[in-house]
């Protein structure tokens, strides 16, 4: 049987890629960010996960305003590395587990969950900065990854609830998984950030703290944030942290927080980011 | 008349909304044809006929010209299309935050080295309007 072992939050400023990719991440303000990512490393490698799911956000790159699923699926057995405008970022193509993505697919939508189901699909910064940040630059990615894309760009982003209560369905589904696979998940996006007109660059710490210390204990709480609050305190882009709750969702109620960090800034962003284990 | 929404109260914050991505269509979608290099090369040789092959509202078209992001985003841009149009520029997005800030690039990332900009005196209109007398 297929089970989650743990999950890992974490922002995805493309900055931080664009860093590691122009061999920046030595200079003094991005070793302060990927410092805090040494243990990560450490842990990744020691637990090695035989898949990632990984829930993230497009950025008006796979997906337009043409089409806006809010939550969708990758179900394809590769996903090509996107040009979001600068030339592709130098990381191996994300490989996928379409086995898996169809069985999940299948089980929350049958739970309720009226996921969009793709198999065709570029990846983003939003989800290859996130496995840079935990396996550095490696050839190629050591395991399959298969992306949810949540929408967060056009309002209304689903409620914290309901992606909790997705992250919910998901645990079950991985659970009913016929094969014997360990699988973490990945939140990303946020902290507090601010990428637009003149309040821009607004962050948050107090708030982003207390939402750090609440992950681990008291996630019910954060599913009550509303999109007002959230926008109001974190910024319009911190809205982003809605996609955390999945990943909570999909881990036990009791959990091991493993590591926390939190820095300010990369470029207009707070980063945030917990490993947290299943504590049985 | 649009509709009145808790979150018009954020100060300096424009919600991209169902309204207005419907608002913003055309200029958002002209945003992300800069995506294919052969789009960003006819831009380059004219962008006003680049433009024109969108129907975009004048005001939209002139803003694009302008670079003028506060302009673009209260016709409907969406910063996560826009910035196909500052990359497109060789502008990152503390270039554009600070232009919209009003500030230099030089003091905006300064601030945010020093913690950002604080949440205190920017949670609502009536704490900007009490600001600024």
């Amino acid at each position: 049987m297929a089970r989650i072992i743990g999950g890992v939050t974490t922002s995805h400023v493309p900055a931080i890629g664009a860093a590691l990719d122009n061999g920046k991440s030595g200079e003094p303000y991005w070793k302060k960010v990927f410092d805090g990512y040494e243990r990560s490393k450490e842990w990744i490698r020691k637990v090695k996960p035989d898949v990632i799911l990984l829930v993230y956000n497009d950025h008006a790159v796979a997906f337009s305003l043409d089409i806006i699923p809010t939550f969708a699926l990758g179900c394809a057995a590769e996903f090509p590395v996107a040009d979001e405008g600068w030339g592709p970022r130098p990381v191996p193509k994300v490989i996928g587990h379409p086995e898996l993505a169809a069985h999940i697919a299948q089980s929350v939508i049958l739970d309720e969950f009226d996921l969009t189901v793709v198999n065709k699909m570029e990846v983003d910064h939003g989800l290859t900065v996130p496995l840079s940040l935990m396996y550095g630059q490696p050839k190629a990615w050591p395991c399959p990854v298969i992306p949810l894309a949540v929408n967060v760009v056009v309002y209304p982003p689903p409620t914290g609830r309901r992606c909790y209560a997705l992250g919910r369905a998901i645990r079950k589904a991985i659970k009913s998984f016929d094969q014997d696979l360990r699988v973490v998940v990945f939140g990303t996006g946020g902290m507090s950030h601010q990428l637009q007109g003149p309040r821009a660059g607004l962050i948050n710490s107090k708030f982003d703290r207390s939402f750090l210390e609440r992950m681990a204990k008291n996630p019910k709480a954060l599913t009550k944030i509303t999109h007002l609050e959230l926008m109001r305190e974190a910024g319009s882009e911190g809205i982003e942290l809605v996609m955390w709750l999945i990943m909570r969702g999909s881990l036990d109620e009791k959990v091991k927080e493993v590591h926390r960090f939190y820095h300010v800034p990369a470029s207009n962003t707070a980063v945030g980011h917990l490993i947290l284990e299943n504590a049985k | 008349m649009a509709k009145a929404h808790d979150y018009d109260d954020i100060p300096g914050t424009t919600v991209f909304d169902a309204q207005r991505s419907r608002q913003g269509y055309h200029l958002n979608m002209f945003c992300m044809s800069l995506m294919k290099p052969g789009n960003r090369a006819d831009f380059k040789a004219g962008e006003r006929a680049y433009l024109d092959r969108y129907p975009m509202s004048e005001a939209q078209k002139q803003a694009v010209l302008d670079r003028d992001w506060n302009r673009l985003i209260s016709l409907g841009g969406n910063i996560y299309y826009l910035a196909k149009l500052f990359f497109n520029d060789q502008k990152s997005f503390q270039h554009v935050a600070a232009i919209m800030t009003g500030s230099t690039q030089e003091e905006y990332a300064k601030m945010m080295i020093n913690g950002g900009r604080p949440v205190q005196g920017n949670r609502s209109k009536k704490e900007w309007a009490k600001k600024r007398g």
